[in-house]
């Protein structure tokens, strides 16, 4: 009795066997699926839009460490998102003036999330032009960061600056605005 | 016992063997299926593109639906003849004219032909043309910003059916009348028709530069029905065939009363000898009232405007201007191969299908080789037109595409398949089924001197359980083949928008990099366009108030509006500051009897909103633009009517 069953079950299983497998090996074939870009929206081609956040900066010599430290924390997605969003882009100068060894430190792919920190305290969310953080200061308002921290913002004459840095320029892109300040603004 | 139960489980699996090896062979089509990568072939990977574009009629949804093939993919629905709330498309101010005809505002249409612009016989994927079937027009859609930029109103036609199919370098569109009736429209009895009905094959010279189309002259041609038309090409460039059926001119019953003649006729027009006799003034002007709706993408605005005469030809009165070839049964398609030389009938009642020969139409012409003549107009011999008949090639066939490889593609609706065959030798060389009940077929570049013989995409009417129901409702479908190998292959079945009657493929390169991107802000010709904040502004002329606003990641200006009145009429003109891809606005406001608008960057759309209550009554954003969207909102304060409450408006205090 228990022959049978086995004798008999064995070619039901190997034709049902058989019948799945051809199946099987074009679901491998097909499931091969290109890898996406870690920079997401960044890599999107397109000459003739306004330009963004990140591709203003990428345009400005002024900010060619914050460039690199941006694409070494890989948060560019982050600068073409929608927004807005407003950054505020330390100059390289204002890097250099960090002690020796620092910006090489933050680069390392090891402190990658301290410096995807470090770089999103310097985005808000919302757009901040100067005449409108001056408007806040008058209020009273500090101006939330992305990474949750409040700034002070604070006016003296016709200089304004957040968290202690100046702003000394400003720049109105397709999805926010640059403020260029004259310090990284650490916690 | 025991041996019945071992004889009997002995049964089971052996039944249960064969049930498997059954399933097996079923699936063995599937196997084979997959096995040969069916589903890699219509595969396009997250982020790639697709090799064509198909523009595929929405039937009665009066629109034009984008696909991407081979994946089947929808990528827009593009307003023509139907108001589309989604988009604004008849309720907002700028596009209300697009829809306007001499019977006022219509809503809604049958959209059924799309066609692709060409030159030199060649797709050149500037626009797209396609008709409206009920109220009889022409539409024409720009291939950069996909949206109706035209809709030209057909006088003299009803059913406007055999249209839009241009020619090898777009001088024309032509539309041509299904139904024939009394030119000019008159009261008079049904019963009379034979005789005093006529059918109007419109001529639309479209403008190379602008696509602007006009009707250039109109043939006025026997009562017959009018059902499909195609270009000449090649050689035969200069002509155009149509379709023809009910030639018995019945008025009533026509399931039965059409179907009475053993042939009926292909018509061949010479519109290079139309040109001709347009040009030695031999037509009549006659007074009509039909509509002209012309978008502008510079203001952003429609216009209509109402013509009132058009052009036509008398074809008994001007020898050589048109000749009919005797064409069985009924002929629906009436299809011409990229060489030129065949002009394809697809008699619907018949099992053959009909190749007349361009050559040979000549030569008959030439030597006078006549069958009689209908209203003055000659009807060349069957036997010196026609080149061959693909014989017993299926039923009830409707409609041909070619491949460019010498082989044509031709649908049957009643015995539901797609049929190919070879021309010269009329020999059939492949059929495989529909699901179910197809009408028409499409090759990208099937109606050029190119085609494209990658896919076959054909459209079914009828889905019953091809997939989910959905209640008595189905979608109709479109069945996508490859028509690389000798025999045809099944990929891929996908629903559609509407009932697809028709549809225009395209490779995807000819389009891509004319895409527009956005609206510049500088070239922004509106009237009533706000460029920066600065100048946002309410006006107020009586009971109307004017609002000038602007949207911009992520607020409106103003957003607080006061002194507003009840019995106010509130134009709110809002322009889009963005200047980046893919950045719309939408807005919509509490009690608003219209649509939303979405507003592409760049551009101004006006909505009405006529205040009934007092109030303060929000608006905000529709359309998820940025991180901050469900911020972006407003009020307006309403008043009593009698209310000395002044206009102000302001963002942030200012």
């Amino acid at each position: 009795m228990k022959k049978i069953i086995h004798y008999l079950i064995i070619p039901v299983l190997f034709l049902a066997g058989s019948c799945g497998q051809s199946g099987q090996g074009t679901t491998e074939a097909a499931s091969e699926l290109p890898n996406n870009t870690p920079k997401g929206q960044a890599s999107v081609v397109d000459e003739e839009s306004a330009k963004n956040i990140l591709q203003v900066a990428i345009g400005s010599s002024d900010h060619s460490t914050l460039v690199a430290a941006v694409q070494a924390a890989e948060i560019e997605h982050v600068l073409v998102n929608a927004g807005p969003l407003t950054v505020f882009a330390p100059t390289n100068d204002a890097f250099a003036a960090l002690p020796e060894g620092t910006v090489d430190n933050l680069l390392l792919p090891e402190n990658k999330a301290s410096l995807a920190t470090i770089l999103t305290r310097h985005a808000a969310p919302g757009s901040y032009d100067l005449e409108s953080l001056i408007k806040n200061a008058e209020k009273g308002r500090t101006l939330y960061m992305a990474t949750g921290d409040y700034l002070e913002i604070t006016v003296d004459g016709d200089e304004v600056r957040v968290g202690g840095a100046k702003v000394i320029g400003t720049i109105q892109t397709s999805n926010g605005i640059i403020n260029v300040v004259d310090q990284v603004i650490l916690p | 016992m025991k041996n019945t139960l071992k004889i009997t489980l002995a049964i089971v699996f052996i039944l249960a063997a064969i049930f498997v090896i059954q399933s097996c062979t079923q699936n063995g089509n599937n196997k084979s299926a997959l096995s040969s990568n069916i589903a890699e072939r219509v595969y396009v990977a997250p982020g790639e593109h697709d090799e064509f574009y198909a523009f595929i009629s929405g039937g009665f949804s009066g629109q034009l639906s984008v696909y991407g093939l081979p994946s089947g993919r929808l990528f827009r629905v593009i307003p023509v003849f139907s108001v589309d709330a989604e988009k604004g498309y008849g309720f907002n101010e700028e596009t209300k004219p697009m829809l306007e005809t001499s019977y006022g505002s219509i809503p809604w249409d049958d959209a059924h032909h799309p066609d692709i612009s060409q030159t030199n016989g060649e797709l050149d994927g500037r626009w797209c043309f396609i008709n409206a079937n009920n109220t009889p027009r022409i539409a024409r859609i720009s291939l950069q910003t996909f949206e109706t930029e035209e809709i030209l109103e057909i006088p003299n036609s009803a059913g406007n059916h055999s249209s839009s199919f241009v020619t090898e370098n777009t001088e024309y569109v032509v539309a041509g009348t299904r139904f024939s009736v009394p030119i000019p429209q008159r009261d008079m009895p049904i019963s009379e028709y034979k005789g005093n009905f006529k059918g109007a094959q419109s001529f639309i010279k479209v403008d190379p530069e602008t696509g602007h189309m006009n009707v250039e002259f109109q043939i006025i041609m026997p009562g017959f029905n009018y059902d499909l038309a195609h270009p000449g090409r090649g050689a035969s460039h200069g002509w155009m065939f149509f379709s023809t059926y009910n030639t018995e001119e019945a008025e009533t019953l026509l399931e039965v009363n059409a179907s009475q003649n053993d042939k009926d006729f292909i018509a061949a027009i010479n519109w290079k000898k139309a040109e001709e006799y347009m040009a030695a003034g031999k037509f009549k002007e006659m007074p009509a009232n039909y509509r002209h709706n012309v978008y502008d993408e510079s203001t952003h605005m429609a216009t209509s405007t109402t013509i009132e005469t058009v052009k036509v030809l008398d074809p008994a009165e001007l020898p050589g201007l048109v000749y009919l070839l005797p064409t069985p049964k009924s002929p629906h398609g009436c299809d011409v191969d990229p060489s030129g030389e065949y002009i394809i009938g697809s008699g619907k009642l018949s099992a053959n299908l009909t190749a007349h020969s361009f050559t040979k139409m000549l030569k008959a012409i030439e030597e006078e080789k006549f069958d009689g003549e209908a209203y003055g107009i000659p009807i060349l011999n069957y036997d010196d037109v026609v080149a061959g008949v693909v014989e017993q090639a299926g039923l009830g066939p409707l409609h041909t595409e070619f491949d460019g490889k010498g082989n044509g593609y031709t649908t049957f609706f009643i015995s539901s398949e797609v049929v190919k065959w070879k021309l010269g030798t009329w020999e059939v060389v492949d059929r495989k089924p529909t699901y179910y009940s197809v009408g028409h077929l499409m090759i990208p570049g099937g109606n050029s001197r190119k085609p494209f013989g990658k896919y076959a995409l054909a459209m079914n009417k009828i889905t019953k359980d091809r997939y989910l129901p959905t209640g008595p409702e189905l979608t109709q479908s479109a069945q996508l083949y490859d028509i690389t190998g000798e025999k045809m292959e099944l990929l891929l079945d996908f629903p559609t928008i509407g009932e697809p009657h028709y549809a225009a493929g395209i490779p995807a390169d000819l389009i891509k990099p004319n895409s527009k991107k956005f609206y510049k802000l500088e070239d922004n010709n509106h009237p009533f366009a706000v460029k920066n904040e600065k100048d946002t502004r309410v006006e107020r002329e009586g009971k109307t108030v004017h609002v000038y606003m602007t949207t911009i990641r992520s607020h409106f200006a103003p957003d607080n509006i006061e002194g507003v009145k009840v019995g106010d009429k509130v134009y709110f003109h809002i322009t889009n500051l963005e200047q980046d891809y893919d950045v719309p606005h939408g807005v919509g406001i509490i009690g608003a009897n219209t649509s939303e608008l979405l507003i592409m960057p760049g551009q101004t759309e006006t909505f009405i909103w006529e205040p009934k209550l007092e109030g303060v009554w929000p608006f905000y954003c529709t359309d998820f633009c940025s991180a901050l969207h469900q911020e972006m909102q407003g009020y307006v304060r309403v008043s009593a009517a009698d209310s000395d409450i002044e206009l102000s408006w302001s963002l942030d205090g200012e």
